[in-house]
C-alpha cells in the first residue's frame, strides 16, 4: 500500500525519468561502442574491449576530411543565418510596415514543410539553372532553413525586452548607433545566441536537405548514411561521444558564466 | 530586488505584442528585411514554382523534358503509392501521440518538479541534438538487435506474440519491422515535442494549481481542468512540429525499416535521385504538402490556436 502510495506520488517524475532515459540510451550505446572492437564491417555487437578508435580518430578513409567540410559548412551558415534572421526579427518586432503579414508566414513556411520537399524542389531549381552542385549550394540550403529558426529564437527575445530601455537611453542623449551597440544588441544577444546555436546544430546535423544538393560533396551526416550501407568504422562513434561531451560542457560553462554574471551585478 | 523603489511592473512573457514606436527612417524596415526575405524568395519560394512547373512536365532525361500540362501525373502517382501515403501518415501519427505520451511528463517534471536538477535535465534533452542524429538512429540498430535484450525482454514478456498479431512486428524481430521505425521516429522528434511544452507548462502560474488544491480539486482534477487547457499552445506546437517532419522523414524508414515499411519520403528520394523521374516525383511532394496542410489547418481549426506564427 506504502508502495503504491509513493508510486502514485512520484508518477510524473519516474514517467519523465523513463522518458529522458529513452532519450539518452543510444548516446549511452554510443558511447559504449566507441570502446568496442568489432570483427565484421559493422560496429552493431559488442565483442571486446578496445581503445584503438580514440587513439585514432581520423584513422578512417575520407571521414576527418567529411568532419571539416560539415564544419566549414556549419560556420558559414550560422554566420549568414544569424546575421539576416537577426535583421528580420528586428524589423518585424520594432516596425509596423505593410506586409507584415505575408513577411511572418514567409518566414513561417519553411519550418511547416517536410524537409524531403524543401530539397527536392531546391534540386529543381539547381538544376534549372544549370548550377554545379556541392560546397556552395550546400550552403545556400542551410542559410535559408536556418533562417527561420533564427528569426523565432530572436524574435521571442526582442519581444520580451523592454523598449523603454531604449526611450531611456536615448533620453540620456545616446545617439541611434550607441544606443543599437550599447543597450539594444547586450540585450537581445542571448537570443542572437541561441538562434546562432541553433542554427550550428540544425546544419551540422542536416542530413535530408544536403543528401540532394550535395553533388559529389560529402558532409558528415553523409558519410555516416554511406557508412552505414558499406560498414561504419568505430570511429563514428568517437566522434558521436565527443560531439555529445562538447555540448554539455559548452551549455554547463555558458551556465556557469551567466550565474556568475548575475551574481556580481549589484542590486 | 527588494532596494529597487520604483519598479517597473514585471513584464510577463505571455505579453501580447507592444505597440512598437514610431521609428524615423520609414524605408529602415524595409532594408532590414530585404537581404534575408530576398534569399527566402529565391531560395524558398521560387523553387516550389519551380517544382509546381516540374510536376506538370513529360518528356524523358534524354529527350529533355516540356510543360504539357499533364495532370495525369498526380492520378499515378497517388494511384501507385498511396500505400506509402497512408503508412506515412500512420507513422508519422502514432509517433506524435507517443510523443506526447512520453514528452509531456518530462516537460512537466522539468517545468514543476526538477528543483535544482532542472537545468541539467534540461541539457540532457538538448544536447543529443549536438550528436548527429544519424549516428544516434544507428545505435537504434544495435538497440533493438534480434539477439538484443529488447527483443528477448519483449519475447519472455510474450508482447512480441501481442504486436505480430497486430503486425507491428514480423516472427522474432523488431528491427525492419513497423514497430522499429515508429520507434524511431518517436525518438528523433521527441525533443520537439518536449520543448514547446516545457516553454507552456513554465508559463503558467504556479498559483493557480495551489487555489484548485484550495478549492478541493484532486491532482487528476487539477491536471484535466487546469494545467492541460492551459498548456495547450504547446500541445498544439508540439504535435506540428513532430508530425510534419515525422510524415516526410525517409531516414528512420531506410535505416530501422525493411521494403514493406518505405514511406513517401523514400519514394520520393528514389525517384528523384536514384530512377531521375523528376515530374512524378515532383507531383509525389505536393501531394505530401497538400495532404499535411489540409491537415493542419484542421488541426488548427479544432484546436482553436491560430496564434501559433
Amino acid at each position: 500500500m506504502t508502495f503504491v502510495n509513493w508510486l502514485k506520488r512520484h508518477l510524473v517524475v519516474i514517467a519523465g525519468l523513463i522518458t529522458l532515459g529513452y532519450l539518452l540510451l543510444p548516446n549511452v550505446v554510443v558511447t559504449v561502442f566507441s570502446f568496442n572492437k568489432p570483427k565484421g564491417r559493422f560496429n552493431y555487437q559488442w565483442q571486446q574491449f578496445s581503445l584503438d578508435a580514440w587513439k585514432d580518430p581520423c584513422g578512417v578513409a575520407d571521414m576527418c576530411g567529411s568532419l571539416s567540410i560539415s564544419l566549414q559548412i556549419a560556420f558559414w551558415a550560422t554566420i549568414g543565418a544569424t546575421a539576416l534572421g537577426t535583421m528580420i526579427a528586428f524589423a518585424l518586432v520594432r516596425y509596423r510596415f505593410r506586409a507584415r503579414g505575408a513577411v511572418n508566414s514567409l518566414i513561417f513556411l519553411p519550418m511547416a514543410m517536410p524537409e524531403v520537399v524543401m530539397a527536392a524542389s531546391l534540386l529543381t531549381l539547381f538544376l534549372n539553372m544549370g548550377a554545379q552542385l556541392g560546397f556552395w549550394t550546400i550552403l545556400i540550403a542551410h542559410i535559408m532553413f536556418c533562417l527561420s529558426f533564427v528569426v523565432t529564437a530572436v524574435k521571442a527575445r526582442v519581444m520580451s525586452m523592454d523598449p523603454r530601455l531604449e526611450q531611456a537611453a536615448q533620453d540620456l542623449y545616446a545617439g541611434p548607433l550607441q544606443t543599437f551597440l550599447r543597450v539594444t544588441l547586450p540585450i537581445a544577444a542571448p537570443g542572437i545566441a541561441a538562434g546562432a546555436l541553433l542554427a550550428f546544430a540544425l546544419s551540422f546535423d542536416d542530413f535530408i536537405i544536403t543528401n540532394f544538393n550535395a553533388g559529389s560533396t560529402v558532409t558528415f551526416p553523409m558519410f555516416v548514411w554511406g557508412s552505414a550501407q558499406r560498414g561504419t568504422p568505430v570511429q563514428i562513434n568517437v566522434i558521436g561521444t565527443t560531439m555529445f561531451l562538447v555540448a554539455v560542457l559548452l551549455v554547463l560553462g555558458s551556465m556557469v558564466v551567466s550565474n556568475r554574471r548575475n551574481k556580481q551585478k549589484p542590486l | 530586488m527588494a532596494t529597487l523603489t520604483e519598479a517597473p511592473p514585471p513584464l510577463t512573457p505571455t505579453a501580447p505584442e507592444k505597440k512598437p514606436p514610431r521609428k524615423r527612417g520609414r524605408f529602415t524596415p524595409y532594408w532590414l528585411l530585404l537581404p534575408g526575405i530576398l534569399w527566402l524568395l529565391v531560395f524558398f519560394a521560387l523553387p516550389m514554382i519551380y517544382q509546381a512547373s516540374t510536376s506538370v512536365q513529360t518528356g524523358s532525361l534524354e529527350e529533355g523534358y516540356k510543360v504539357t500540362w499533364h495532370l495525369a501525373t498526380y492520378w499515378d502517382a497517388l494511384s501507385q503509392y498511396w500505400p506509402q501515403f497512408l503508412r506515412s501518415i500512420l507513422y508519422a501519427g502514432a509517433a506524435t501521440v507517443l510523443c506526447l505520451v512520453l514528452g509531456y511528463p518530462l516537460a512537466y517534471l522539468i517545468a514543476f518538479r526538477a528543483g535544482r536538477w532542472r537545468n541539467l535535465i534540461m541539457i540532457l534533452v538538448i544536447a543529443p541534438f549536438f550528436t548527429s542524429f544519424l549516428i544516434r538512429t544507428l545505435a537504434w540498430k544495435t538497440i533493438l538487435a534480434d539477439s538484443g535484450p529488447v527483443v528477448s525482454t519483449l519475447n519472455t514478456l510474450h508482447v512480441l506474440d501481442v504486436t505480430n498479431w497486430l503486425g507491428w512486428t514480423a516472427g522474432d524481430r523488431v528491427l525492419a519491422t513497423p514497430l522499429a521505425v515508429v520507434c524511431g521516429l518517436t525518438y528523433n522528434f521527441l525533443p520537439f515535442m518536449i520543448l514547446p511544452l516545457y516553454t507552456s507548462l513554465e508559463r503558467i502560474d504556479g498559483r493557480l494549481h495551489e487555489a484548485a488544491g484550495d478549492l478541493y480539486a484532486k491532482p487528476v482534477t487539477t491536471f484535466r481542468k487546469v494545467t492541460f487547457p492551459l498548456s495547450m499552445p504547446g500541445v498544439v506546437s508540439g504535435t506540428l512540429l513532430t508530425f510534419i517532419p515525422a510524415a516526410g522523414d525517409y531516414v528512420n524508414a531506410d535505416l530501422l525499416g525493411s521494403t514493406d515499411t518505405r514511406m513517401v519520403g523514400n519514394v520520393i528520394q528514389t525517384q528523384f535521385l536514384r530512377i531521375l523521374d523528376y515530374p512524378t516525383a515532383a507531383a509525389l511532394s505536393f501531394i505530401l504538402m497538400a495532404a499535411i496542410l489540409f491537415m493542419v489547418t484542421l488541426y488548427i481549426r479544432r484546436s482553436g490556436t491560430e496564434d501559433l506564427v
